[in-house]
């Protein structure tokens, strides 16, 4: 691997902790799946990154969690949190990057905030959701309907998060648009 | 950086990470079986015992179950709501002694000695060309990162409210992407300068 991949899987791994360490966006309306801005880490990795690099970021964070570090929202950390009932959303970040760095690349012919928009609600929404439900309701053995009520709450966040994500691509294609790793001629 | 770890030695710290980590996840494969209260509430009263045999360090670290509880009191109302309250406190009192299990095992091991126990399963990632001292390398950047990049968002919040005597919040999203942007590829060419990452296969 290049160390430029290797220093950015690295850099945006440190953006997602610094996004759950962030008192401003931390809104814990309903405890235990915190409203954060954490998921918007995950969106950020896929879109910026790509789908490997996207993903291989989200794995970083979930080693480092799993070492012990406190980054996730809250000040949480440590191998507890893989059996909280939100465990289903923490693998779930892994996949969402993916998916959102793949859509990035698929639609690498159409513009940047729509195609960042379209990648992070589809992977940071719809399938980290699939993923946080299932999660939820194999932990607490509710069925999945009943899960995904308890679920429902987080969506107008989290498609706020989704338009953040959209335009900071934007604006980084604008401003350095060698950094949109997503969407560099593949080598 | 903080870490979840306690520094006062106790009778776990001396165990070997390894063992830790097979012992839960043993117990995490028995007790997800099982929906009877009184098994949970034994299991939940063991842990707690283990909790109070590490010391008043430990226990104080139970409080770290505190935002978890609306969730938890959501979850046993639906378990209560689609037919059996029996069933939700089950649920309940296995994910607090879970929980608190898998705290106690990050309460007492280093992250080092963590990293080290896991380094045989991270093995197979080498076919990827990803060796365990390349990875030791990104987790080291990554806690490097994290003050770093506080201190860039605190940089651009000050000339922020220095011109608009507001706070930035999210406008400084953009910014505070390209910047960080600019100090990833400042630090891949110093990485790049000193040798590049390292690519053997041994530790």
């Amino acid at each position: 691997m290049k160390d430029r991949a290797l220093v950015q899987i690295a850099l945006y791994a440190a953006i997602f902790a610094v996004l759950g360490l962030m008192p401003k966006f931390d809104l814990p309306i309903a405890g235990g799946v915190p409203i954060t801005a954490q998921s918007m880490g995950a969106m950020l990795a896929g879109v910026m990154l790509g789908a490997k690099r996207g993903a291989l970021a989200m794995l970083l964070v979930l080693f480092v969690v799993a070492l012990g570090a406190p980054i996730l929202a809250g000040g949480r950390g440590g191998l507890g949190v893989f059996f909280t009932p939100s465990a289903g959303f923490i693998f779930g970040w892994v996949a969402a990057a993916f998916v959102a760095g793949w859509l990035m690349s698929l639609l690498r012919r159409q513009a940047v905030f729509a195609s960042a928009l379209i990648a992070s609600v589809v992977g940071g929404i719809v399938v980290l959701y699939a993923f946080g439900i299932a999660g939820m309701a194999l932990k607490t053995n509710l069925s999945l309907i009943d899960a995904a009520k308890a679920c429902l709450i987080f969506i107008p966040g989290d498609t706020l998060k989704a338009v953040l994500t959209a335009l900071v691509a934007q604006t980084v294609a604008r401003g350095m648009p060698e950094a949109l790793l997503s969407r560099a001629p593949t080598r | 950086m903080i870490s979840l770890y306690l520094a006062e030695r106790s009778w776990a710290h001396a165990v070997p990470a390894g063992w830790k980590l097979i012992a839960l996840a043993l117990i995490s494969l028995l007790v997800t079986p099982f929906d009877s209260v009184p098994l949970m509430a034994g299991l939940l009263a063991a842990v707690l015992v283990l909790y109070v045999s590490l010391g008043r360090a430990a226990l104080r670290q139970v409080a770290l179950l505190r935002p978890m509880l609306p969730l938890l009191v959501i979850l046993l109302g639906l378990h209560w709501w689609t037919g059996s309250l029996e069933a939700g406190i089950a649920m309940v009192l296995r994910l607090l002694a879970m929980v608190l299990l898998a705290n106690a095992v990050t309460m007492t091991t280093r992250m080092d000695d963590m990293m080290d126990a896991v380094e045989p399963i991270l093995r197979p990632l080498a076919i990827f060309g990803l060796s365990p001292r390349a990875l030791a390398l990104m987790v080291a950047m990554m806690l490097r990162f994290v003050p770093l990049l506080f201190a860039l968002w605190e940089a651009l919040n000050e000339s922020w409210r220095a011109r608009t005597g507001k706070r930035g919040g999210w406008r400084l999203l953009a910014p505070f992407c390209i910047q960080t942007l600019r100090l990833s590829h400042h630090t891949a060419e110093a990485l790049t300068a000193r040798g590049g990452a390292p690519r053997g296969k041994r530790r």
